[in-house]
């Protein structure tokens, strides 16, 4: 048949949508976009739905972009980033967290970690191979698991547990199909981190279902109660361990896109290949800027860290004011309240919420299993706009009180 | 404890002792005993509010000072420092290292107002040697707090 006539047999109503493949067809838009449009649509509003710092990029690390632009570095870089930058990161992995790579081997710069847990992913899995992924979690890990032809199998932390990763609940989700387990510890959006304790059960699980492990560990430094754990620095782990981070969160550098993988080599050369023919390289101006931030970003850090904790404190401590159930998040900057209390289910609460109080929540559903009663409150915001909301939401509260 | 709470109140002194407990997961009544003691101590010596003058169009005007200064034997400047800081027009005074020795900030309503405090009160000094007057224009930061209307929330209302 001639493509005239198949294109006349094409039925007329068909939407341009018939070229797009059944699996993205399928693939559901973000519970936060949805939530998004209607917020953006309302004037006046003091938003706890934003998951990035309210900070702005330090002035020292931004001005190394612009001396960077001034002298001409305006180029791609080597696929796996710029070598200065690698050596950086390697130190501070080393310095922060006792993990030692190569840093001309086995660490690779990214657009952002988003892109380093897609290259992860796309590397390791074969069709239908399931990655274990512990819920509430941050909105891209499914979908990047079902692109990447992986099937993603939830397993559930709770409420009582601190939102920590159990074992036996691990263990009771392992198939033989399973081959990734995507960690995600300081989390979005439950808070919750995971101690060296916590961990090394976890550790003997891999090991013992051979699983490689994928830790998304973006909130490290966002820790407020000891010391952040990497998984790659429990014995023996670094080998089946892809340990991501990046420079969004700690240095309030998320519109940069910039971030890191570090693996053992046989990996990470294998992750290069997606990179190099997908993205080519992370934007030089960033990677000069990511340089600048870890080589003099420390203060500045603590500074925001301090400040992050203070405002934890308080919204925690008003929550449990106002009467909604507050498990105390020792990590990221998300508190994750139940409104059980209340009666209403994550949705409905956030949609009256913002209509009557004008205080944007993200409904707990938008994470997965486990955010039914729940709302995801960022304190990336002011104390003065963190206690209005508190105000606003005991008001909205205490009117729908049950 | 103390410099946590002095950063704090730095930032924003309205804040209660019973907020800053709850931010630094302290008991309110130990908060509330700090504070008074750096009171006491003076340490924190006030509680002020950093105000726009341009704003409210006010007619203030602000000059910054040099004053060269013989030092006097036994007291060195501290003396001279001292008459000057006494009068009300004088808003601060340093000590600087430099071409002079004392950097004066003096307000009035009007700039003949503060010459005339320069020239007749000031420049009078026993010790003063010289001064030179510098009248602020525009204030672009002051405090640790930039003027500009220009650092607002530019993120998306709702992100991942
Ligand atoms: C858990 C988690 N991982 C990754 C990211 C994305 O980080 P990046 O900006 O480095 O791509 C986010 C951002 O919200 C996150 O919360």
């Amino acid at each position: 048949m001639s493509l005239a006539t198949w294109k006349k047999m094409a039925p007329a109503q068909a939407a341009p949508e018939r070229f797009v493949s059944p699996l993205i067809r399928e693939l559901p838009p973000s519970g936060i976009r949805k939530f998004f449009d209607l917020v953006a649509n309302t004037r006046g509003v003091i938003s706890l739905g934003v998951g990035e710092p309210d900070f702005v990029t330090p002035w020292h690390i931004r001005e190394a972009c612009f001396y960077s632009l001034e002298q001409g570095y305006t180029m791609y870089t080597s696929n796996f980033g710029l070598p200065e930058l690698r050596q950086e990161v390697g130190r501070y992995l080393e310095a922060g967290f006792g993990v030692r790579y190569d840093p001309l081997a086995e660490i690779i710069i990214t657009v952002g970690a988003s892109e380093a847990i897609d290259l992860a992913l796309r590397a390791v899995l074969e069709p239908g191979d399931e990655v274990l992924i512990p819920a509430p979690c941050y909105v891209s890990y499914q979908p990047c698991a079902l692109l990447a032809g992986g099937r993603p199998v939830t397993v559930p932390t709770r409420a009582e547990n601190d939102f920590k990763l159990r074992p036996a609940e691990l263990e009771a989700r392992i198939t033989p199909r399973s081959k990734v387990l995507l960690l995600s510890y300081p989390n979005n959006p439950t808070g919750a981190i995971m101690t060296r304790e916590d961990l090394l059960p976890i550790a003997r699980l891999a090991e013992r279902y051979d699983l490689l492990v994928i830790s998304d560990e973006i909130y490290a430094e966002l820790t407020y109660d000891g010391r952040h754990t990497s998984f790659a620095s429990l014995p023996g782990m670094q080998e089946r361990t892809v340990l991501i981070n990046g420079f969004s969160k700690a240095f309030a550098m998320t519109g940069w896109r910039v971030g890191y993988a570090a693996a053992p080599a046989p990996i990470i050369n294998h992750m290069l290949k997606i990179h190099q023919y997908t993205m080519l390289c992370a934007p030089i101006m960033s990677q000069k800027a990511a340089i600048e931030a870890l080589r003099h970003g420390r203060e500045e850090v603590a500074q925001m860290v301090r400040e992050y904790d203070r405002r934890r404190r308080f919204v925690v401590q008003r929550l449990r004011e106002i009467g909604l159930d507050c498990f105390e998040p020792k990590g990221a900057f998300y508190v994750f309240p139940s409104i059980a209390a209340t009666g209403m289910g994550a949705e409905e609460f956030s949609q009256a919420l913002l209509e009557e109080e004008k205080v944007a929540v993200v409904p707990g559903t938008a994470f997965g299993e486990g955010g039914e009663q729940r709302l995801r409150c960022s304190y990336a915001a002011s104390i003065n706009d963190l206690a209005e909301a508190m105000n606003r939401i005991e008001r909205f509260v205490k009117r729908h009180g049950s | 404890m103390r410099q946590e709470i002095l950063e704090i109140l730095e930032n924003d002194c309205r804040v209660t002792p019973e907020q800053i407990a709850v931010m630094l997961g302290e008991d309110a009544a130990v908060v509330k005993e700090t504070i008074g003691q750096l009171e006491n101590e003076k340490v924190v010596l006030k509680y002020q509010a950093v105000i726009n003058h341009e704003k409210i169009d006010n007619g203030l005007v602000t000059a910054l000072i040099d004053v060269k200064v013989a030092p006097q034997r036994e007291v060195g400047f501290d003396q001279v420092a001292a008459r000057i800081y006494r009068y009300p027009e004088v808003r601060s005074v340093f000590l600087v290292s430099g071409a002079y020795d004392l950097a004066v900030m003096v307000q009035g309503h009007s700039l003949q107002e503060v010459a005339a405090f320069v020239s007749e009160k000031l420049a009078a000094l026993e010790h003063v040697q010289s001064t030179m007057t510098h009248f602020l224009l525009k204030t672009y930061k002051q405090d640790g707090v930039i003027f500009a209307d220009q650092e607002e929330d530019r993120r998306q209302v709702v992100t991942p």
